[in-house]
């Protein structure tokens, strides 16, 4: 029996992969078609181009320029891989924060807000303590602190709308979203002190660069940055050109933390619970309120931790008018978390994707007539595909189950294996063919 | 009118039907005499289900074959058994719920003319039918605005409107209370008298005495025989289902009450659908070592009142003292210490289904120091005691602990909330309608679970509107009537027909003397 149990869980969990792989492939594959039409119909493309491009849309991490002839060259390019993983920390982050609220049955489209909540906090706090007055790492945990409690505060709001007004958590999520867009620009935009001296749609540079500011014996001098920068590690050394940073280190570890959290706590049991059942969570004795405000928080401090970190690298910009767009990294969460299928180890590896793709278009850019938009597009029909993700693998799931079910049903005369449905839910016909193991 | 060497409408012969693994249906016949209603029982997990799937269409059989009026016909899906006239109302309706009781009744066979729906015309015939039969609905409500009740009626009329002859049942009376059950039992009694023939599918012993004139009994997967209802009786048939001799009555020993565990002085709970009090002033006592049941019709209250008992919904007056704490304001978890609850519900407050078993039998207890440490849950701990639960409460499930529940049968779903709360050991035990939808054995199980815990000195307060286990289960019987309790009634001492005029409301105590006078 317990093996049994164990391979039907390796099953499960192949078919989530599966389905997930499948969605990107298809993805990748709509991708190519795209690229193949734009390349036929352009005049400085054609064949040979569009062929260029889809193997870049495949293997663009691979690249490595062209060579003396022109043609492509491949192998392992340091500085691909190290920009991947870094752009994949801060969606690694609103991944986990996507994904910890749908585990516990709230969909957390608030990522974004809370992402911006959690710059301007770390931005405030790395540019506004001089590191005169604090070394350096020092501001850096109080920035990375920050912004996570800022962008914990911010998914508490619409927690505790949802709690408190039974208001749906979506709505509450999309208004903080532009509440948030317009608060920070105000607050870049009313104190300059944080601006970039030379473009000031830009904030300051955390890190010393000819451009940065700091305090010097109490006035504020144009010289440098501020001395704040994420560990590099020997990373740098690794992947050589890139800006990757032990970021990416930590963000992995918050991934194992929280699937540690989900899976061996009583805190994530409890989040469970109610997620999956407020009714029964209540019966038990569970709160069902304060689990599902602390849940909107740890989700909202996973995103303000993403853009604590991205920003905190040093020598990224913030461009702080942001009231008239959300930064895509946030929405970008939701495919990482539905491609993972919401389990925070999968993260790790969606928000690389994610991330690579990003990657693959700027090669595409430098190396072909393409630009990067092809590649916009094709990231866009992976996150379409990505919430299909789900349905593939209800598609592999009710095909195997329909014939298994029935079986284990009756070896076990007492033990149907279909869902129970609940009273007065409609059960499409199809379907009646697996329940007729419930009571056969 | 019926004969009894009246033709078989429809015969299945020698039906055998695999799954991997498994024979759900061994070489199984069943004939249907026109204008009979033919009852089909067996446990769940007995085959029931698979045969009426093969006769619908929904499963095609290895080996067998089935006759119509002597021919041979083949049924590939249930737009075959549709032509040939059979018809099925499944045990979960398949009705669409935005959609109005008059498009659900024609949806699939709708008339049309030039592309063009003929509303008219199909509310005409709808009409008539239900004139005909009493079924009465509401054509242009939506299904997700009409009870239950009135939800089955539409499924009735969806067969009739295709002019069915063939009527399959499966447990129709799950979901129907006693009154709405009565009515059915008449449509079905009229159908036959027509020469309509009817499979009824079911587990209730009495529904089936009542209603069917033979019986076909199948126990796992094979076929046990075919009565005349006439020539038995509940106890013959549920030996032959179960397939050992079963005990349909309660054996237990007089109770004997001892203190107080539970007192409630004019509990008021406001009603979820109406300005008035769901539950009006109600004061009672149960003590330990008795099993006090809460008799009367569904909606009168009980729900409310073991809401309010449990601290799912909060009352508006009155106090509720258990183990001497006025524990009326208090939260769920806190009650929960003295108190534990068999949920009405089980899939809402039960269980949560997309956990496993072991999950769910630590539903309340995650946060005890043997589960838990610094927050961790102590998974091998966790493991253990489920096994044990498993183990003594002879719950049945396909993984053991890690079966998700949503996966397990009713009645083992049951089982594993009963040994769940009975083995949390308080004081008080809630029951409220412990062995609704379940087959004999376990039902049985049940009762005999809840006797050895009041045996133990445990109050237990049972909530049931089966007027069986009422009767034979409780040592007193407490009536609600619209939100009041109206009558106390020992069971050894009263009938059947006293016990449903009071719950019908048609006689009444004077609760506030009675109670004067016990105090």
């Amino acid at each position: 029996m317990k093996d049994q149990g164990r391979t039907l869980l390796q099953k499960d969990g192949t078919r989530t992969v599966l389905a997930s792989l499948l969605s990107i492939l298809i993805g990748l594959a709509v991708g190519s078609v795209l690229i193949l039409i734009v390349g036929l119909f352009s005049d400085n493309l054609g064949l040979s181009g569009a062929w260029e491009g889809i193997r870049l849309v495949f293997f663009g991490i691979l690249s490595t320029g062209r060579n003396a002839t022109g043609s492509l060259t491949w192998g392992f390019n340091p500085q691909s891989i190290g920009n991947m993983l870094f752009r994949a920390t801060p969606l690694i982050l609103t991944g986990l924060s996507v994904s910890v609220a749908f585990k516990t049955g709230l969909f957390n489209i608030g990522a974004p807000g809370q992402y911006l909540m959690g710059t301007m906090a770390t931005l405030a706090i790395a540019l506004g303590i001089p590191s005169s007055a604090l070394p350096g790492p020092l501001i850096w945990l109080l920035a990375f602190l920050g912004g996570i409690l800022a962008g914990a505060l911010w998914g508490c709001i619409p927690g505790l709308v949802k709690a408190l007004l039974n208001i749906n958590e979506v709505l509450a999520c999309i208004m903080t979203n532009w509440i948030a867009a317009n608060l920070v620009t105000w607050f870049f935009d009313v104190n300059k002190v944080f601006q970039n001296t030379v473009e000031n749609t830009k904030s300051g540079y955390v890190y010393k660069t000819a451009y940065g500011r700091t305090l010097v014996d109490g006035a504020w001098t144009y010289v440098d940055g501020n001395g704040v920068q994420t560990a590099k590690l020997g990373l740098d050394k690794l992947f050589p050109g890139s800006q990757v940073n032990a970021g990416i280190l930590i963000a992995i570890l918050i991934a194992v933390g929280m699937y540690i959290l989900m899976s061996k706590t009583t805190l994530g049991y409890q989040l469970k619970a109610c997620g999956s059942n407020r009714h029964a969570a209540r019966y038990a004795g569970i709160s069902d309120k304060r689990n599902i405000v602390l849940s909107m928080a740890i989700a909202g401090a996973l995103s303000g931790a993403g853009a604590s970190l991205y920003y905190l690298s040093g020598n990224t910009e913030f461009f702080w008018s942001t009231y008239q767009a959300l930064p895509a990294t946030g929405f970008n969460g939701i495919p990482v978390a539905l491609l993972a299928a919401n389990h925070p180890i999968g993260v790790i590896f969606t928000g690389c994707f994610m991330s690579m793709l990003n990657i693959v278009g700027l090669q595409m850019t430098n190396l072909t007539a393409y630009n990067e938009y092809i590649t916009d597009v094709i990231i866009s029909v992976i996150v379409y595909l990505s919430a299909f993700s789900l349905v593939i693998k209800m598609l592999l799931t009710s095909r195997r189950r329909g014939k298994r079910a029935v079986a284990s049903a009756d070896n076990t005369p007492d033990a149907g294996n279909v869902p129970v449905e609940d009273r007065g839910e409609i059960q499409p016909v199809s379907d009646a063919a697996g329940k007729g193991g419930e009571q056969a | 009118m019926r004969t009894m060497e009246a033709e078989n409408i429809i015969e299945m012969l020698h039906i055998t039907k695999k799954f991997p693994g498994i024979i759900a249906n061994d070489d199984i016949t069943l004939q249907l005499r026109r204008g009979e209603i033919h009852a089909l029982l067996g446990e769940n997990g007995a085959g029931k289900s698979t045969l009426m799937s093969v006769l619908f269409g929904l499963y095609q059989p290895e080996a067998g074959t089935i006759r119509k009026n002597g021919q041979e016909v083949r049924i590939n899906n249930p737009n075959d058994a549709t032509d040939l006239g059979i018809g099925m109302v499944h045990q979960h309706f398949k009705l669409i719920e935005v959609f109005t009781v008059l498009d659900n009744i024609i949806l699939g066979a709708e008339t049309t003319r030039a592309g063009f729906l003929q509303k008219k015309e199909a509310r005409a015939k709808v009409e008539a039918l239900s004139e005909r039969y009493g079924l009465k609905v509401d054509l242009d409500a939506k299904v997700e605005d009409i009870t239950v009740g009135m939800q089955q009626r539409v499924e009735i009329l969806k067969m009739l409107y295709r002019d069915n002859e063939i009527l399959i049942f499966d447990e129709p009376t799950a979901v129907l209370t006693p009154k709405e059950i009565d009515e059915l039992m008449a449509t079905m009694r009229e159908f036959a008298k027509e020469g309509k023939s009817i499979l009824f599918i079911s587990h209730k012993l009495n529904e089936i005495m009542a209603v069917s004139d033979r019986v076909t009994v199948l126990r796992k997967g094979k076929y046990i025989g075919t009565v005349d209802t006439k020539d038995t009786d509940k106890q013959a048939l549920s030996n032959m289902m179960v397939g050992r001799p079963v005990q349909l009555e309660v054996t237990k020993e007089p109770a004997k009450p001892t203190e107080t565990v539970l007192a409630v002085d004019g509990l008021c709970v406001p009603s979820r659908n109406h300005k008035k009090n769901a539950v009006n002033h109600v004061s009672f006592r149960a003590r330990a070592g008795e099993i006090l049941c809460i008799a009367g019709i569904d909606g009168n209250g009980q729900t409310e009142l073991i809401h309010g008992l449990t601290g799912l919904e909060k009352s508006s007056g009155g106090t509720v003292t258990l183990c001497g704490e006025d524990i009326s304001r208090a939260s769920i978890k806190h009650r929960g210490e003295n108190m534990s609850h068999i949920p009405e519900d089980r899939h809402k407050h039960g269980l949560v289904l997309d956990f496993t078993l072991e999950q769910n039998l630590v539903l309340q207890r995650f946060n005890e120091k043997r589960f838990q440490r610094y927050g961790f849950i102590n998974q091998g701990a966790v493991r253990e005691y489920a096994q044990l639960l498993i183990e003594q409460y002879d719950v049945r499930s396909g993984q053991g602990p890690v079966t998700t529940a949503r996966s397990m049968s009713g009645g083992n779903q049951q089982k594993a909330i009963i040994a769940r709360e009975v083995d949390r050991e308080k004081p008080l035990i809630v029951a409220v309608q412990p062995t609704r939808g379940l087959d004999v054995g376990a039902i049985e199980y049940i009762h005999s679970q809840l006797v050895a815990e009041r045996d133990k000195g445990r109050a237990v307060l049972l909530i049931s509107l089966e007027l069986d286990e009422v009767m034979s289960l409780s040592d007193r019987i407490l009536v609600m009537y619209e939100g009041e309790i109206v009558g106390e009634l020992d069971p050894k001492q009263t009938t059947v027909q006293e016990l449903g005029l009071y719950m019908s409301g048609a006689k009444r105590m004077d609760m506030n003397r009675k109670e004067e006078m016990g105090a």
